[in-house]
């Protein structure tokens, strides 16, 4: 029997970009920003974004979509242990709804296992900005954000689901102006698999 | 000591030296000098003069419930009750001096039945008035000994009335008529006829607390346990007082006499010990205790008004765990790490906001609304190389190839004349929202008033 809970929660995982809640996931490509703002601006809650101080990549307050900017809580950690430690102590914290941050190093299995186990811990999700190819196998999704080259007047981006441990990998090309939640999915101009029949 | 009064230094206060080769307090400094050419003299410094009296009048409660401040450089308590305790009077103005002497505070002091009395006594002389006796010591002083202006003591001094005993013969009517009211006031005072409280302040409350033990002690766990016990100590005092602390100090005194300090601050004013006793682990973990630690300390070093709330109201607890949060992380990183925007008002799109710690500030809501295009992620201006073209065609950029799809622009943003800023030192610029046919959107710019035709890119567009 599905109960309207039910119904809520398989909604929500039906949202093909929906991050599965109380796990980390990891995001790498250029648009990963992008995307991280996106996942932000869907979710209630203070959002802290976690980043090395000698980072010179800084977000723009004034161009962040609605109501990001004034819950965003930003935190320059000297080093990738701290780093690493002040993201574990975010993702345990109840209040928090999202944890975003940028290493610059491979994340290590154990470290990316005691994420997980605090996320798990403060039913707090997770982001990581991850280079290519840096990521830890103990990521519960890895989605692969890069912006298009676009008509007039629209922002695409391809977010490529390529790891996924609950589920399908999926492959979208959207259209997001970066203002609100809400985004435009662009239809796939597709081949068939088979060719069609020639006509009798 | 001199201070500076009315554009010229003047003596403010001097040593036992100092008075026997006849200077006195209030003198010109030149004067002083031509008097005594071996003068040596500091600035006086009168906020931390106060805070020594305050110091010494907390002191000096030892002696009386009711200490107070008499003037810049006096005190005043009521021992009323106390003398036996130190077995007379006589011994324990002798204690008082013995023990100011000791500590090098030059003093004088005196004992008497009226506030007034005690006040001149020590001026003049010092010692004790017994009981009774306050006319016949008193009254061969002069009248200057009466707290009143100089003007008026000189004015009696004109009329032949010069000491006190003076004073008490003539009819009292035509004095209060020339000299006022206040001239009687202070006889009466000073003779017993007219009370005069000691008014002491309240205390103001202290929140320090401290535990000494008979052994000493190393162990983090047994640190700990002490600490929490003068956590909740220290946490009814501020509850008492309606107070929250924001930032708490922790000493531990060593076997030695060395003393190791663990400093906290909190994200917010909070009295609960369970939070702030967390905090403090990591910094009492690495204190080294040396031979052991026999004495603790716990203070509160800055705190503000806190009032109490209702419990149990999940919103406000949400909000407890994020400042326990930022206390946390800022405790290791510092508390300037944690961040948080706040708009400002400029054109210049590195200063359109504000980083703030987020301690110090509440959140502001950003306009919303029509606002210019602006690209989400910003760096210092890094210049493209290999460009083509105006705007460029084709260049590069962090090692990258781009091809221009698309260019919107010119977009002239102006320096502000009255920040001196190194990076907008080449006048206004022209910036381009370029997209590439690679997919990033970027912000380019040129400098046209430099004269460069070198391109920089600033930012990239979602």
């Amino acid at each position: 029997m599905r109960t309207l809970r039910n119904w809520l929660t398989y909604e929500s995982h039906a949202d093909p970009l929906h991050l599965l809640n109380s796990r980390v996931h990891e995001v790498e490509g250029r648009g990963r920003i992008g995307f991280a703002l996106f996942q932000a601006a869907r979710l209630a809650g203070p959002v802290f974004w976690i980043m090395l101080a000698h980072d010179r990549d800084r977000l723009l307050p004034g161009s962040l979509p609605e109501g990001v900017a004034g819950r965003l809580h930003l935190i320059e950690a000297p080093g990738e242990t701290d780093l690493l430690w002040a993201v574990e102590e975010a993702l345990r914290a109840r209040p928090v709804s999202l944890v975003i941050a940028a290493p610059e190093k491979p994340i290590t299995l154990t470290a990316g296992r005691r994420l997980q186990l605090a996320a798990e811990a403060g039913d707090t999700t997770g982001l990581m900005l991850i280079q290519e190819g840096r990521g830890s196998n103990a990521a519960e999704t890895r989605w692969k954000c890069d912006p298009l080259p676009s008509p007039a007047d629209s922002t695409r981006h391809r977010w490529a689901l390529s790891k996924n441990k609950k589920g399908t990998i999926i492959f979208c090309d959207v259209s997001w102006n970066g203002a609100t939640a809400a985004v435009h999915l662009v239809p796939q101009a597709r081949e068939r698999c088979q060719p069609e029949d020639p006509p009798a | 000591m001199t201070l500076r009064a009315s554009n010229a230094e003047h003596l403010h206060c001097l040593n036992k030296a100092a008075t026997a080769a006849g200077l006195h307090p209030g003198m010109p400094l030149a004067d002083a000098r031509a008097v005594c050419p071996a003068l040596s003299t500091r600035p006086a410094d009168l906020i931390r003069e106060g805070r020594a009296l305050e110091g010494l009048r907390r002191w000096a409660s030892r002696y009386g419930p009711h200490a107070a401040k008499d003037g810049t450089d006096g005190l005043v308590v009521d021992v009323s009750g106390v003398p036996h305790l130190f077995g007379g009077e006589a011994e324990l103005l002798a204690d008082l001096e013995a023990r100011c002497e000791r500590t090098g505070v030059g003093a004088k002091s005196a004992i008497a039945e009226t506030r007034g009395g005690a006040w001149a006594l020590a001026r003049h002389g010092g010692g004790v008035i017994p009981e009774g006796g306050l006319l016949a010591r008193l009254g061969p002083m002069p009248v200057s000994a009466l707290r009143i202006e100089p003007a008026v003591a000189e004015a009696l001094t004109r009329l032949g009335l010069n000491r006190i005993v003076d004073l008490t013969n003539v009819p009292r009517a035509p004095l209060a008529r020339r000299f006022g009211a206040d001239l009687l006031l202070r006889l009466d005072q000073a003779l017993g006829t007219q009370v005069e409280p000691v008014a002491a302040g309240s205390e103001a409350p202290h929140f320090g607390v401290r535990m000494t033990l008979p052994d000493p002690i190393g162990l983090t766990a047994d640190v700990m346990g002490v600490l929490d016990r003068l956590l909740v100590r220290l946490c009814d005092r501020l509850a008492s007082a309606r107070m929250g602390a924001r930032a708490v100090r922790l000493e531990l005194q060593r076997v030695d006499r060395s003393a190791a300090v663990v400093d906290v601050g909190l994200a917010r004013a909070m009295r609960d010990p369970a939070r702030i006793s967390a905090l403090f682990l990591k910094g009492v973990d690495e204190v080294d205790s040396g031979f052991g630690i026999d004495g603790l300390r716990l203070t509160a070093t800055m705190t503000e008004p806190l009032a109490p709330e209702q419990i149990g109201n999940t919103e406000a607890r949400a909000g407890d765990e994020l400042s326990d949060l930022i206390s946390r992380i800022g405790n290791r990183l510092g508390f300037d790490a944690v961040q948080r925007f706040q708009p400002a008002s400029s054109r210049i799109p590195e200063r359109s906001f504000v980083t703030v710690p987020a301690v110090s500030a509440p959140p502001v809501p950003f306009p919303q609304g029509r606002r210019p295009r602006r690209p989400i992620t910003l760096f210092p201006a890094e210049p493209l190389t290999q460009v083509s073209g105006n705007p460029p065609a084709r260049f590069s950029w962090r090692r990258m190839g781009f091809t221009t799809l698309r260019a919107h622009g010119p977009e002239r943003i102006t320096p502000e004349w009255w920040c001196d800023d190194p990076a907008w030192r080449s006048g206004v610029r022209d910036y381009w929202r370029v997209e590439t046919s690679e997919g990033p959107r970027l912000w380019l710019f040129r400098t046209p008033q430099s004269g460069s035709r070198d391109w920089y890119a600033q930012g990239v567009f979602l």
